[in-house]
């Protein structure tokens, strides 16, 4: 009981509180509140919505997965943008290029984007571990790079094909694609959701019945402690990372594999950082991190619903920016209260104890 | 002393003393150096633009906010507090500075856009000062937080006078002005074409013309900045907390304030760099996605510059410049400073040969000789690679040195009131 | 000068934790120019107390009054104001800052932070006994002079009441001597000292008055003339005294730890951390290593953990030179590791008991299931934790609390069960009773004893010399990265090897400065 309260707790709260101020925000601008929550409650029931969140949120989940990892040893992998763009554009070169069976030539489409993430948060990796260079600003700058990289991979005089104004991969032959499952007029959904779901579960497995998960949790609770217990601190700053990156390079190919076929200068971006915000919300945990996922596409989804009764869609931006914010809050006050709670209740166990065993 | 038996101890002798050398005067030989390596650079491969006047001016232009945001990052950092939330806080400089400026004038448009940094900094230091949020966490969730309310705000207030939600209307800018009589001086010296003497005069001339008063208040920031920071009594105090809060709490040094405070500066420096680029004479007025992540590059700035003032000016100056050539000159440009890169490889490989750290030499040779190599292959660094030069230069910088950099002891560290013994 | 009697008077101060009553209804009276103890075992309420005092906690019952007057202290600078000032235990220094940068901070309004100043701090300097620039930084000074710098910033802000709290917990016998004659000198001068330790011998050879204090709660005085130190422990344990002595020897001649011309490069080409260390621990045996804090046990123990790795020399455990093995492996060859700051280095707080037994074990039955992916054998892992708790007495309502939720003696306990288990052939101990009640050190000791008994090789190194004596069949000093002098446990004083410890018999060594 005291447990459900004090996960769920938090960030119920912190979305009342982000909601609360969006509110405010929408009365002194003039709108009303309840046309707002109307308008985003019932697009969930109109055409696509619905799957397009679940779809949308399966790209987060991946995302917000990649960081998780770094995040359970205190590796702040900031990078993930980087890498699942990198990582989204050379598997589109590679995946239009290879002639292959089907089946096989979408695994090896994965497979790339898997090595080229890893690969790119790899510098970050080694950087970290043998030149003690902070991660966090490795990768912001690997980000910028790997925009450099992506422009120059999809020049037309190098891998891109000119479009009329856009510029874009040779596009995925059927064989290379990610079946997904029709709905009709509500959409598809992405094959790769499950694809998701099944990292989600491998990641609950490896956290919490592993040794490296227990090596990579004692990592980032106490790096001392986790040396003089016998682990790598090096090795695993490299396989957290490289796991991360791997992770991370999927991000990209829901929409590859399921939709674009092809990448594009206008491919979507941000999502390495919405999956930093997911992972904050569902504080790192698979299922936490799936909720927190939903909740942003779902509001992502709102911005449309809005726009058509008149508020101003960024309200959407606004109330995403304060629940991240009010949620780390929450946490971390209900962190310690849970501590302070647990040494009491001991505390007050123990001397109950003693006075049974003088009685 | 039966029962002890001594083993011979041998005393080892003392590490020997190196010599000091004042820091201006360094400073002034690192200057002088890299000048002489531009200026070889510039004759021999013809690019005279790397050292011209124009290259200076648009160098100086784009070091502006990057320096703001570094020095931003110092005063926080300093005070222990991680403030990756640079980049947020800056966004909300460049929409307070817009707004302001659009009601009231450039000066105005300076102080909003201060004022909205600083909000920034006070929800950053409410999330790491009073509920410890780590704060790497904290910073992103600004970052978020910052860019939503910009969007939001200028669909609210730019949108019906601009008819674009994604642009301000155009601002009155600053006059620029130049220190005159030398601005003109060196012209005429550059216009000679002699090196390395023009070179230098290109170089000087730059930074003395086409200045607005937010540069002026830029370069005067940074020893400002030293003075405040460590000859004052309020900078003592705020170091402390960076270094060792439990023992400034315990000296009565209220940490809170002072954590406050500085992350408050922090924002309002960051919102600054965010005014600097709203007031940027080629472009004035607010765009989104204008500061194209130039609170991340000041942090990496800061850290290029050891945590400290001249250091940060130096890699700010640097992330300027290469930029100014890109943008100046281009591509061959850019790929004449490979050349340079290689020059300045050589001579610290000499230079670690003299005082005998063979394997330093070693690397900085191999180094040198792989940047000339690529130098020689190729004719011109494609466009989009240039762009992103200087974050390379950083990543290289930081691997070859991040172990010598020393950041304040409790940067990052959780901090709570009364919990030290 | 005031007229009351007493500089300071504190009178029914209680202060509660969560799930802890730190202080219960204490009551001391501390006279204008002496020197007063606090005596009181780890855990007592000392700190507490004094942290009161000096205004970092506030009291939830109780006054606090000085020279007569009742005040109250919100912050440190109230208490400083009414000039009570405190050394503390761990030194509340900025490394990164200079000398005179970490006295001024905080009281620069008192003479400026430039000329006046200097000419201040040189003057205090002299005072205490300290021959350093006051431009260097603080981390190029040892422990004795860092504790010079402590008091002259207590000094610096007027302070005529001072709290030392276990000033000699860091100090070798020559060191306590020099400041025991600068606090005489002060004394006379007019300061009153308020001197807190543990250490009986010290306290009678310094205090003018001593208050005891016991869980918490003030159990009454004692007059340094007449008490001995036997009285005033039993006073502060309330019972019989535990000893660490051990009895006959086991010691056997099968060599299980040989480690021959052990190397450790300084940071950045600095001084040798280890240089030319060669011992033998053999089965049954336990080897003490004596010296003063910062002169290579850490290190010598971190590289034999493998978790430094050594510049030369060989390390071998029952034959397998390890030298080159990690820590984990040296660990599964069959190391145990009680490090010496069980926060940082032994536990996971947030974690619960049964997650903390997999630390160090990761790789092991009964932990591991082993297999490709190392599966964690959660049931076994729990059993084992529980017997644990069975066999070492570990007072907790349960393995899944997190470990932060016990007191520091009842984790130092499950550490050292855990570290007992797997059989081990080598124990190495760091200063495994430091900071446990009394109740907990007797376990603990009886613990190592059992082990010694089982032939197990231990390597002892603590700051405790009576613990050092008591438990340990072989005694080496180490001196500056230097294995210096042996000792033999059965004939030899703490004042012997507290000499050895500063190499003031050895070689002539300029002290603190110059490290």
């Amino acid at each position: 009981m005291t447990r459900v309260r004090t996960v769920l707790l938090p960030p119920a709260l912190a979305i009342v509180f982000a909601a609360l101020l969006c509110a405010i925000a929408l009365v002194i601008s003039g709108d009303s509140p309840f046309t707002a929550l109307a308008a985003m409650i019932t697009q969930v029931g109109q055409g696509t919505t619905a799957i397009d969140i679940v779809n949308n949120s399966a790209i987060y989940y991946i995302s917000a997965l990649a960081v998780a990892i770094g995040f359970q040893m205190k590796l702040f992998n900031i990078g993930i943008e980087g890498q699942f763009r990198l990582a989204a554009c050379v598997a589109a070169i590679v995946g239009g290029t290879l002639v292959l069976p089907p089946v096989v030539h979408t695994i090896v489409i994965l497979l790339v984007a898997a090595a080229v993430g890893a690969a790119w948060a790899g510098i970050a990796a080694l950087l970290k571990a043998y030149r003690g260079v902070s991660e966090v600003i490795s990768t912001i700058m690997l980000n910028f790079l790997a925009t450099g990289l992506i422009a120059f991979l999809i020049r037309d005089e190098v891998f891109g094909d000119q479009q009329g104004n856009n510029i874009s991969t040779t596009p995925i032959p059927p064989s290379g694609q990610f079946p997904g499952i029709p709905f009709g007029s509500s959409g598809t959904l992405f094959g790769m959701v499950f694809v998701a779901a099944l990292l989600g579960l491998g990641y609950w497995f490896l956290l919490n019945r592993t040794r490296f998960g227990f090596e990579l949790k004692a990592s980032g609770e106490s790096p001392t402690a986790a040396t003089a217990g016998g682990v790598n601190a090096r090795r695993m700053i490299i396989i957290a990372l490289l796991l991360s990156g791997a992770v991370a390079g999927l991000v990209g190919l829901p929409e590859l594999l399921g939709r674009d076929l092809a990448y594009t200068l206008t491919s979507p971006q941000g999502y390495g950082f919405t999956g930093i915000a997911v992972a904050l919300l569902g504080r790192n945990h698979p299922l936490g991190i799936a909720l927190g996922a939903l909740l942003w596409a779902f509001l992502d989804k709102s911005a449309l619903a809005l726009d058509a009764v008149g508020v101003p869609r960024e309200i959407v931006l606004i109330m995403q920016g304060s629940v991240v914010l009010s949620v780390v809050v929450a946490y971390e006050i209900v962190r310690r209260y849970e501590l302070a709670a647990e040494q009491r209740r001991v505390a007050a166990e123990l001397r109950a104890a003693a006075e049974k065993v003088a009685a | 002393m039966t029962t002890l038996t001594s083993a011979p101890a041998t005393v080892p002798p003392a590490a020997p003393k190196g010599r000091r050398m004042p820091p201006w005067l360094r400073a002034v030989i690192v200057v002088v150096i890299g000048v002489l390596i531009l200026s070889v650079t510039a004759t021999l491969t013809n690019q005279l633009q790397l050292t011209s006047r124009g290259t200076m001016q648009a160098a100086v232009l784009l070091a502006l906010p990057i320096l703001f945001a570094a020095l931003g990052g110092l005063w926080s950092e300093r005070a222990g507090v991680i403030n990756i939330g640079l980049e947020g806080m800056m966004v909300l400089g460049t929409w307070g500075a817009a707004w302001a400026g659009y009601n009231w004038g450039p000066w105005a448009a300076v102080i909003g856009g201060m004022v909205f940094g600083a909000l920034g900094g006070v929800l950053h230091a409410i999330a790491t000062v009073t509920f410890n949020v780590n704060h790497i966490v904290s910073g992103v969730a600004i970052t978020l937080l910052g860019l939503g309310i910009t969007k939001y705000l200028s669909t609210l207030v730019f949108l019906p006078i601009s008819h674009n939600p994604r642009q301000s209307p155009l601002l009155e800018g600053f006059e620029t002005f130049s220190v005159q009589p030398l601005a003109n001086g060196l012209l005429a010296v550059e216009n000679q074409q002699i090196a390395p003497l023009s070179d230098f005069a290109g170089l000087i001339g730059g930074l003395v013309s086409g200045l607005t008063p937010l540069a002026v208040i830029g370069f005067a920031l940074v020893p400002i900045s030293y003075l405040v920071l460590w000859r004052t009594r309020f900078g003592l105090r705020l170091r402390s907390c960076g270094e060792n809060p439990v023992a400034a709490e315990s000296l009565g040094v209220h940490v809170f304030t002072y954590k406050y405070a500085a992350v408050v500066i922090s924002g309002g420096l960051a919102g600054l760099g965010g005014a600097a680029l709203t007031l940027n004479p080629g472009q004035l007025g607010y765009l989104e996605g204008q500061t194209g992540g130039r609170g991340y590059i000041g942090l990496a700035a800061m850290i290029f510059g050891n945590w400290r003032p001249s250091g940060l000016l130096g890699g700010a100056a640097l992330f300027g410049y290469v930029d100014g050539v890109q943008l100046r000159a281009g591509g061959e440009a850019v790929h004449a400073l490979l050349y340079g890169a290689s020059i300045l490889a050589v001579g610290l490989a000499l230079l670690w040969v003299v005082r005998r750290q063979w394997k330093t030499a070693v690397f900085a040779a191999v180094a040198g000789a792989v940047v000339y190599a690529i130098y020689f292959t190729i004719d011109t660094v494609p466009r989009e690679f240039a762009t992103y030069a200087p974050q390379l230069v950083t990543l290289l910088v930081l691997a070859a040195a991040s172990q010598r950099l020393r950041p304040p002891a409790a940067a990052g560290v959780e901090y709570r009131r009364g919990e030290g013994d | 000068m005031p007229a009351a009697e007493f500089a300071v008077e504190l009178a029914g101060i209680t202060k509660r934790f969560p799930g802890v009553v730190a202080n219960k209804d204490i009551d001391l009276k501390v006279r204008r120019g002496e020197v007063h103890a606090l005596c009181g075992e780890n855990g007592a309420g000392k700190s507490t107390l004094m942290k009161i005092l000096y205004g970092m906690q506030q009291p939830d019952e109780g006054t606090i009054s000085v020279d007569g007057s009742v005040v109250r202290f919100r912050s440190p600078s109230d208490a400083i104001k009414a000039g009570i000032g405190m050394v503390h235990q761990h030194f509340m220094l900025a490394d990164n800052l200079t000398v005179a940068e970490n006295i001024l901070l905080g009281a620069e309004g008192m003479h400026g932070i430039a000329g006046g100043a200097r000419a201040r701090i040189a003057e205090l300097a002299e005072t205490v006994g300290l021959d350093v620039d006051p431009g260097v930084l603080v981390e190029r000074l040892g422990v004795a002079d860092r504790q010079r710098v402590e008091i002259i910033k207590v000094l610096y802000r007027g302070a005529r009441t001072v709290i030392l709290d276990e000033p000699t917990a860091v100090l070798v016998p020559q060191e306590v001597d020099e400041l025991f004659e600068t606090l005489r000198g002060m004394r006379a001068e007019g300061f009153t000292f308020l001197f807190i330790s543990h250490k009986l011998d010290e306290v009678r050879a310094i205090a003018d008055a001593i208050t005891v204090i016991r869980r918490g709660m003030s159990v009454g005085t004692a007059d340094p003339a007449t008490v001995t130190s036997r009285q005033l422990a039993e006073m502060m344990v309330g019972s019989e005294l535990p000893s660490p002595e051990t009895r006959e020897s086991t010691v056997t001649d099968r060599q299980v730890l040989v480690v021959e011309g052990l190397e450790l490069a300084g940071e950045g080409g600095g001084r040798a951390l280890l240089a030319g260390v060669d011992l033998v621990v053999r089965a049954g045996e336990v080897l003490g290593i004596a010296g003063v804090e910062g002169n290579g046990q850490t290190e010598l123990v971190e590289t034999i953990m493998g978790m430094r790795r050594a510049s030369a020399g060989t390390i071998t455990l029952d034959g397998t030179d390890l030298t080159k093995r990690t820590t984990l492996e040296r660990r599964e060859a069959g190391i145990g590791y009680v490090p010496e700051d069980r926060t940082r280095h032994g536990l996971l707080a947030t974690q619960s008991l049964w997650t903390n037994r997999i630390l160090g074990y990761q790789s092991r039955s009964p932990v591991s299931k082993g297999g490709l992916l190392g599966l964690i054998d959660r049931a076994a892992t729990r059993r084992d934790t529980q017997r644990i708790v069975d066999e070492f007495d570990v007072r907790t309502p349960g393995i899944e609390v997190a470990a932060a939720a016990l007191s520091g003696g009842n984790q130092q306990k499950l550490v050292v069960g855990r570290e007992l288990s797997g059989e081990p052939v080598l124990l190495i101990a760091s200063h495994p009773t430091r900071g446990v009640d009394v109740g907990a050190q007797a376990g603990i000791w009886e613990e190592l004893r059992k082990a010694r008994a089982r032939g197990l090789a231990v390597l002892l190194v603590s700051a405790d010399l009576d613990e050092l004596i008591g438990l340990s069949d072989t005694i080496k000093v180490m001196l500056r990265g230097r294995l210096v002098a042996d000792a033999d446990p059965s004939t030899v004083t703490p004042e012997e090897l507290g000499a050895a410890m500063t190499g003031a018999d050895a070689a002539p060594a300029p002290a603190g400065a110059g490290e």
